[in-house]
């Protein structure tokens, strides 16, 4: 396949270019509709919108998920909340100030064109979901209330508590269930999509595996969405849930679609530490905890005693040492970074010295225990959960943890890849954030390409296709699901002496050490010379008992992680080649004298682009050079 | 460091094991207990079924099934019955922050899966819950189709009337009500649901057939009948009181009078 990298980004002034291309998409008529099919890989915010408005349109859907209910999609997850540009609050806010602010938080490695449309659209995404019953928190007078989120300088984040993903699930899912109750999706739970079909460079469907049953099976379409979120637990620990992966992103790249920009990875300063090599996941503290709580190690190497009996003078507030101007409120990637740092050099706390203290006696003496129990409660019960420490007694001891890939298939303006027909959204694609997300910024894109984006872009595709439906019973699929059939069982009996998850956590290690928070080329080459041994280890010594005719997790898991074998070298090989500090990014040989980030316009403004050559050979590199027509690029300074 | 005796429920309803032999516990199902040793007080309940899932494969085992995802209480996937309560012993917790902490060193710990008659066993610990997803189908949303809402804030919701619907939402779908309850009464789910929906303008329009449809489709499932002993709100790991149940009872009876069409097709039918 030749590969072409063309943006397909309308005409027309900026603000003009998804006006014009709605008024220039061609449609398919509505009695013409029902004869087309999609399939929808995934029911998170993306999938579930996608496949809600695609089947409202009249479209036959079928949507897939691993999860047994569509509303578990990790997206349940998300926390502070969503932006739109309202400007409810009447503070400065507009759709220029949110495209702005993204363009420039992704440190300008975003296009244009797209971020542009996001910020138009975020309204409508507000309206649709209040329609929908989400229960917004609101004021007094009974409007919607917005905070301030992520460091921005305007109030435009929408939230429900703290649960703000749950509740925009819910609505998906609810939109999504309204349309299987009209029979006009097909809703495909516990079911995982193993293969990507593809014939004359045309997505013609997937093959899936039944986790119940095992059963392995074929099914066609007109168009596939992927929508499967994002692979932020390559790195074993992370926020993300259990079985997030990316295998569906991977398996399109292995067919041929483009996998773009893979080494940006955003790392979460708050996470609550690990504190035991069995744990299986870190869990999100809410950012805002650093308005009020001050981060600190012991000054004096190895300072084994209690938090509250070393003085404040032997106490190093690191970040307010190092950051005078913001102190502990830098930025994400800047706080993660000096947190690994100091931890590195030996200060770190808590019995594995992974972790900083996170104090929030200060504020207590200043503001009294029930103002900051107001303001943190719920997460003081979390923490208190999860460690047995008070936090209103004792300081809480928090470490970076791996939160959301920006990463993802390389899409158009139409949200397609390079395969023909095959369409990516939310997390899985690579669109939007640039080289590092905003908060509340991923819930919107999601939705923005499902209720939005999607449904006329995919109709503009279709209506250039014969409404046949392709043939499952054709070579491509039958050699798909033969290939399928084989990995399983090859799987099954390798009879060796280790669980997958053995070997996740190895690959996880590898990858956190040699590229995580900070990447060099030597450590970078070293992960790429372990990886292929990892992986050849996992294909000789994994073991799995039960057979692959029951639900089998040890076999669901290895799957994930022998792709994720295979996409970590892809990763590596990115960072490596991007020998730039940009957004999360930060690559030692480009910073400054005082260790900031360096970005280097001159050489690195593309987006990365990966094409698959094959099992035994390096990735080819494509670039989709970078227009920075409205927002010239600046340095991101937070001095 | 800590050391339990699991004795734990295992079933394969399929019957189909490794060779096409029958699956761990047999398709009928029954108790195993194993030992597991040195457990850190600070792992979770799910890390510590790792562990015995690590040491049953190293023994060439089957590993016991659970369903699980995000580990921090907020998917509903996580479920068991530990000791004989759902989600175990401490209140507003969901299995997967359940902590071992909470266990005694040389105690055993007994887990069952959630039962009910509408959630068959899977396979050990692992249910089939999609009954819930069918009652949310047969009505549990506002069919607003994308691209026809007004601007968000020209319907003003009360603080309060916002505040009530939001805790009624934050049920996680788990099913420990149903677990909890003698009779498997899925009232607190539908109710929860119900309510988020009734107690909000938007939600008026379609109120009557939402609740009919969704307490029918309640009762074709098999779920039983609420006597009102609420032992799911005491399960519930979100704290949904059960005051929502009285809301359903009201909006049922209200709803079943002023729609004719409605009957009942149930003999296990809904007493308000
Ligand atoms: C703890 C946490 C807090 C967050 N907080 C915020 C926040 O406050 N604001 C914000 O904007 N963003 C936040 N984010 C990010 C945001 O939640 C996610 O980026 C977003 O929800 C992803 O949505 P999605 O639909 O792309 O993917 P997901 O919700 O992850 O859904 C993926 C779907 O794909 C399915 N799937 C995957 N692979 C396969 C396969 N092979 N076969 C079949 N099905 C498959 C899964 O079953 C699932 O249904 C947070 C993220 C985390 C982890
Ligand atoms: S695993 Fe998600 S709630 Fe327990």
């Amino acid at each position: 396949m030749s590969i072409s990298l063309h943006a397909k980004i309308p005409d027309g002034p900026l603000a003009d270019k998804w006006d014009n291309q709605l008024a220039h998409f061609n449609l398919v008529s509505p009695n013409n509709k029902p004869k087309y099919k999609v399939i929808v890989v995934g029911s998170g915010l993306a999938g579930a919108s996608a496949s809600a408005s695609l089947a409202e349109l009249g479209y036959q859907v079928d949507c897939f998920t691993f999860h047994d209910s569509p509303r578990r999609a990790h997206s349940v997850a998300a926390q502070g909340g969503i932006n739109a540009a309202k400007n409810y609050r009447n503070d400065g806010d507009s759709i220029y100030r949110l495209f702005y602010d993204t363009i420039k938080g992704g440190d300008f490695r975003s296009r244009e064109a797209n971020v542009y449309r996001l910020a138009q659209i975020s309204g409508q995404i507000i309206d649709h979901c209040v329609a929908q019953g989400i229960p917004f928190a609101r004021d007094y007078a009974g409007y919607l209330d917005n905070r301030s989120f992520g460091g921005v300088q305007v109030s435009r984040t929408f939230y429900a508590r703290g649960q703000t993903g749950q509740q925009l699930l819910l609505g998906a899912y609810g939109a999504l269930n309204h349309q299987i109750h009209q029979g006009k999706v097909t809703m495909h739970t516990r079911t995982e999509m193993l293969e990507l079909v593809v014939e004359d460079d045309v997505a013609k469907g997937i093959i899936v595996r039944n986790l119940v049953t095992g059963e392995i099976s074929r099914h066609s379409a007109h168009a596939v969405i992927i929508a499967s979120g994002g692979y932020s637990n390559l790195y074993y620990l992370s926020t993300n849930a259990q079985a997030c992966n990316v295998t569906a992103t991977y398996r399109a790249y292995k067919k041929g679609a483009l996998f773009a920009n893979p080494c940006f990875t955003q790392i979460h300063p708050t996470c609550i530490p690990a504190s035991n090599e069995n744990q299986s996941k870190l869990t999100l503290m809410s950012e805002s905890l650093r308005n009020d709580g001050r981060i600190w190690v012991p000054k004096k190497l190895g300072d084994k005693r209690s938090p509250e009996a070393i003085p404040d003078n032997e106490r190093d507030y690191f970040l307010e040492r190092r950051y005078p101007a913001f102190g502990n409120l830098v930025p994400r990637d800047i706080a993660s970074r000096a947190v690994k740092n100091i931890c590195d050099q030996g200060y770190g706390v808590g019995s594995t010295g992974h972790g900083v203290y996170l104090d929030l006696a200060d504020a207590i003496q200043k503001l009294g225990l029930k103002t900051v129990k107001e303001r943190y409660g719920n997460l003081f019960e979390m923490y208190q959960r999860i460690t047995d420490d008070d936090p209103s007694q004792t300081p809480m001891k928090i470490y970076p943890a791996l939160h959301y890939t920006m990463g993802g298939l390389w899409v158009d303006y139409h949200l397609m890849s390079n395969i023909q027909g095959l369409f990516v959204l939310g997390e899985a694609n690579f669109s939007d954030h640039g080289a590092n997300r905003l908060g509340a910024s991923a819930l919107m894109q999601g939705l923005a390409d499902g209720y939005f984006i999607a449904p006329p872009s995919i109709g503009h595709y279709l209506a250039t296709y014969q409404p046949e439906l392709p043939d499952s019973q054709s070579s491509a699929f039958n050699l798909a699901l033969e290939k399928v059939d084989n990995r399983v069982n090859k799987l099954v009996n390798i009879s060796g002496q280790h669980s997958a998850d053995y070997f996740h956590r190895q690959l996880g290690k590898i990858m956190w050490e040699n590229c995580g928070m900070s990447r060099n080329e030597q450590q970078l080459t070293s992960a790429l010379e372990q990886i292929p041994q990892l992986r050849e280890q996992f294909w000789q010594d994994l073991k799995i008992t039960g057979s692959d005719k029951m639900l089998n997790a040890q076999l669901e898991k290895a799957g994930r992680v022998a792709d994720y074998l295979e996409f970590a070298e892809v990763l590596c090989h990115d960072a490596l080649a991007r020998n730039e500090s940009c957004g999360a990014h930060f690559r030692e040989e480009s910073q400054s004298t005082s260790g900031e980030a360096k970005r280097d316009d001159e050489h690195y403004s593309y987006t990365a682009a990966w094409e698959y050559k094959g099992d035994d050979n390096t990735p080819q590199l494509h670039k989709e050079m970078l227009n920075h027509d409205e927002v010239k690029p600046s340095n991101r300074s937070y001095k | 460091m800590a050391d339990y005796k699991i004795k734990v429920w295992r079933q394969s309803p399929l019957g189909i094991g490794p060779g096409g032999g029958e699956g761990p516990g047999g398709k009928e199902g029954k108790f195993e207990t194993y030992t597991i040793n040195n457990i850190d007080s600070d792992l979770s309940f799910l890390e510590m079924l790792d562990i015995l899932n690590q040491q049953l494969l190293q023994e060439n085992n089957i590993p016991i099934a659970f369903d699980h995802d995000c580990r921090e209480g907020i998917c509903g996937a996580c479920s068991l019955v530990i000791n004989g309560v759902p989600h175990g012993p401490e209140s507003s917790t969901t299995t997967c922050q359940l902590y071992m902490r909470h266990f005694e060193h040389n105690s055993t710990i007994i887990v069952e899966p959630f039962r009910a008659k509408a959630f068959p066993v899977i396979q050990d610990l692992v249910v089939d819950r999609s009954a819930f997803d069918r009652i949310m189908q047969a009505g549990g949303y506002i069919s607003v189709h994308t691209g026809a809402a007004t601007d968000a804030n020209t319907v003003l919701i009360a603080k309060q009337s916002a505040d009530d619907a939001f805790t009624a939402a934050t049920c996680i779908g788990c099913g420990a009500c149903v677990a909890a309850c003698k009779n498997a009464s899925a009232m607190l789910f539908v109710a929860a649901k119900t309510s988020q929906l009734g107690l909000l303008p938007q939600g008026q329009p379609e109120k009557t057939n939402r609740t009919l449809k969704m307490v029918q489709q309640m009762q074709l499932e098999g779920f039983g009948n609420c006597s009102n002993h609420y032992e799911c709100e005491a399960a519930c790991p979100k704290n949904i009181p059960a005051s929502y149940i009285a809301q359903l009872n009201k909006d049922f009876l209200i709803s079943s009078f002023t729609n004719k069409e409605f009957e009942c097709q149930n003999d296990n039918c809904y007493e308000s």
